[in-house]
């Protein structure tokens, strides 16, 4: 396997007064492909959230180790300049505030991305030709009236002018038309080709991985990941749904519920 | 769109004293005695004497404002010296201008705001002008852009006493009273028929004096068919006893004539800013608000517009920003007299640090005003949760054609919009006050680049709590 990126470990984390995730275990190598499935509901975003450092969930136990460092404490901007990036399932709208003006501040934060003024200017316009987004765009407050298509694309234009070394992407192909969706699954091979990015991909859609090789699969039921296979993994969830995982999560659930594994029910699920 | 981005902060570029040694100062408090005595420092004619004393008496008669906004109590006249001079002329170069004077105005980058985009600049210091200059193109054009006190010992002293204090009266209320009483320096604009001014005018009012009044007046005249933008910048260093403004702003939009008025206040926090703007728009004419205020203590300052000819028009853009220990109190009013008239007012309040922001705008349509329209749109926003912005919106309508509308939306930083914006590397601070510069931004881009560029630092200086 390649070298670690980021790894979890037996992380417990969720609301102030709701667990969501459960010993959550999970290691992804530098440049691999992770794809995380799992019913709506189960915790796949908050997962996505946790890792980037989303203060609305707090982590009561496990730690989160990225690029060799302990981030369990990090705040978001921390993970970010460290090279964690999450892609919004839903983007959130900034009036007043100019989309080119927003990318350039971000991408100075960056000393290792060399942005002078001429070299961001080319670059976002490169960008903007490469994901089909009219130039018009980088003039508008970010997101602010952005179809769902538009928005994502601009995820992925921040995605590739930032380059981080790990992006979540959190059904980023939710709700494109097929254009859309092909600019955009092209985006991430690029990410990950020309930059060696490393992705954990939320998704229920498998035409976004036509351009990705895939390197592992997991399933989440009920804040825990319940399986972990190779990409064959996603043609068997395809298949039969999730329903076998649901049955397993349930009794475990129960377990932990009743704090009695022996009970009558939980045995009788096993 | 470069203009959105301030790099250094540096409160020291409002926050310096200078110190007043050799200045004329006149003693504290009101009396006939010292109204007399400014009076006569600026020789000017009797039936401006008569007016002043007038005031004083309106003064001493009109109690103070009660159950209005917040208290005023702190503000003891008898404590406030009237005038205060640093005793030179009135220059035209600022290499005649007295050395800490014009260090002054250099840290606030006005000679140099002079040289690149401005026609002409006005420098008021404590209660004179010290500096006045235009370029010559302007005056080839007959525009006159000069000291008031010296507007009136000239040509146009009738065109003066015709306008003077017509449309703000000295009983308008206790300050105006007092303004007419002390008034001493400001600014004289006429622009003659037809005459498009292409770059803008600037009167910069700084008071240094510690427990000093600034009482400026500002009469412009734009004739029929001309068009002017003229700037007011404000500033002073903080002290821990009380300064009073009390300026008064007249303007006269003649019929299809253009005028906007843009104003960046940043007033120190011991400042009472009891301001009077008035304008009256003849037919067709255009006038446009744009106003910053982000100083003082406590502000009571609403702008009015009168729409006295048929189509004439009006459009108020405002943002006012009230920190820790401050109590804002401003607003719009429109009175749309003429037929076909119209009005757009627009302004954002933001509170901070337990500051009090209160918007109000009060809408009058008179009866012959037929056809006439107005919308009102105010939106606040609260950065924590001990700070307070309110929205008091007036309407008086008596004409049955007209449209009125009015929408206040009030919203405090969510924060997805903090975590979405940090999961980009922003820090919590830069976050904030990106969204806050964001909710600025339909008024910093009504401003000239560099005034944008000052008010997003004021922003800046604000989100940091930087200003004590
Ligand atoms: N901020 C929150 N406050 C309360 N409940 C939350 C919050 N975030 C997520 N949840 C709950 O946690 C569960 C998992 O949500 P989410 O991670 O969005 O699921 P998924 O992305 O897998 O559809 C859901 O029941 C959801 O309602
Ligand atoms: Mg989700």
């Amino acid at each position: 396997m390649a070298e670690e990126l980021l790894t979890i470990s037996d992380l417990t984390a969720g609301t102030e007064d709701k667990t969501i995730l459960h010993d959550v275990n999970l290691t992804i190598g530098r440049g691999e492909s992770h794809v995380l499935m799992g019913p709506n509901g189960t915790g796949k975003s908050t997962l996505g959230h946790v890792i980037m450092g989303d203060p609305v969930y707090k982590v009561a136990s496990g730690k989160i180790v990225f690029d060799g460092e302990d981030i369990t404490e990090k705040t978001a901007d921390k993970r970010s300049l460290a090279g964690i990036f999450l892609s919004y399932q839903a983007p959130v709208e900034v009036p007043g505030v100019p989309l080119y003006t927003f990318l350039r501040t971000i991408s100075q934060m960056r000393p290792e991305l060399k942005m002078t003024p001429k070299n961001f200017r080319k670059r976002v316009s490169e960008l903007a030709a490469q994901l089909s987004i009219d130039e018009e765009f980088l003039g508008r407050d970010l997101n602010v009236g952005f179809s769902g298509g538009e928005k994502k694309k601009i995820e992925m234009l921040q995605l590739l002018l930032l380059q981080p070394k790990l992006a979540i992407l959190d059904e980023t192909d939710s709700g494109l038309d097929v254009d859309a969706l092909s600019v955009v699954s092209r985006a991430i091979s690029s990410y990950m080709s020309d930059y060696n990015g490393s992705i954990l991909l939320i998704t229920h859609n498998t035409r976004i991985l036509e351009h990705v090789d895939v390197d592992k699969t997991h399933v989440m039921t009920h804040g825990h990941i319940v399986e972990t296979g190779d990409a064959s993994l996603i043609a068997t969830i395809e298949q039969q749904g999730f329903e076998s995982y649901e049955k397993e999560a349930a009794a475990e659930l129960a377990d932990e519920a009743e704090g009695a594994p022996e009970g009558a029910d939980a045995v009788a699920e096993h | 769109m470069s203009k959105t981005k301030v790099q250094d902060v540096d409160r020291s570029m409002y926050d310096f004293i200078k110190p007043e040694e050799g200045y004329e100062r006149f003693e504290d408090g009101l009396t006939p005695e010292i109204v007399r005595a400014i009076s006569e420092k600026k020789d000017e004619p009797d039936w401006m004497l008569e007016l002043r004393l007038k005031g004083l008496k309106k003064y001493h008669e009109m109690s103070m404002p009660a159950n209005w906004g917040p208290s005023i109590e702190g503000l003891d006249m008898d404590h406030i010296s009237t005038y205060v001079s640093p005793k030179t002329e009135q220059a035209s170069s600022w290499d005649d201008v007295p050395e800490d004077v014009k260090d002054t105005f250099e840290k606030l980058g006005i000679p140099e705001a002079e040289r690149s985009y401005l026609a002409g600049v006005g420098a008021q210091y404590d209660s004179e002008l010290v500096y006045h200059s235009m370029q010559d193109s302007a005056a080839k054009q007959g525009v006159v852009y000069s000291g008031i006190e010296e507007a009136l010992h000239g040509p146009f002293e009738d065109m003066i006493r015709e306008h003077f204090m017509k449309l703000v009266p000295i009983t308008d209320h206790k300050f105006a009273a007092l303004h007419a009483a002390v008034w001493s320096g400001g600014s004289f604009v006429y622009v003659p028929e037809g005459v498009q001014m292409e770059y803008p005018l600037q009167s910069y009012f700084r008071l240094n004096a510690k427990g000093a009044g600034q009482f400026e007046h500002t009469l412009i005249i734009v004739e029929p068919g001309a068009n002017l933008h003229f700037i007011e910048g404000c500033s002073a260093p903080k002290y821990n006893v009380a300064n009073l403004h009390a300026g008064c702003v007249e303007l006269f939009v003649g019929k299809g004539a253009r005028l906007r008025y843009s104003t960046i206040e940043n007033w120190s926090k011991n400042m009472y800013n009891l301001n009077t703007k008035r304008s009256r728009i003849e037919e067709d004419g255009v006038m446009e608000w744009v106003s910053g205020s982000f100083g003082s203590h406590v502000s009571y300052l609403y702008p009015t517009t009168i729409l006295a000819g048929d189509r004439s028009s009006c459009e108020f853009t405002g943002i006012t920003f009230a920190g820790k220990t401050q109590n804002l109190d401003t607003g719009c009013k429109v009175i749309l007299n003429g037929k076909d008239t119209k009005a757009s007012v627009s302004t954002k309040s933001l509170s901070k640090d337990g500051g009090i922001s209160t918007f109000r705008s009060s809408i009058v349509v008179n009866k012959h005003a037929e056809n006439a329209l107005a919308t009102v749109s105010c939106q606040s926003l609260m950065i924590d949760d001990i700070s307070r912005s309110d929205t008091i919106p007036a309407m008086d309508v008596r004409c049955q054609s007209a449209s009125v509308g009015h929408e206040a939306t009030i919203g405090s930083i969510s924060d997805d919009t903090v975590f979405y914006l940090m999961s980009r590397g922003c820090s919590e601070d830069e976050a904030r006050t990106m969204v806050v510069n964001g909710f600025a931004n339909p008024i910093s881009k009504e401003l000239p680049l560099e005034y944008a560029a000052e008010m997003n630092n004021l922003i800046k200086l604000e989100m940091e709590g930087a200003i004590g």
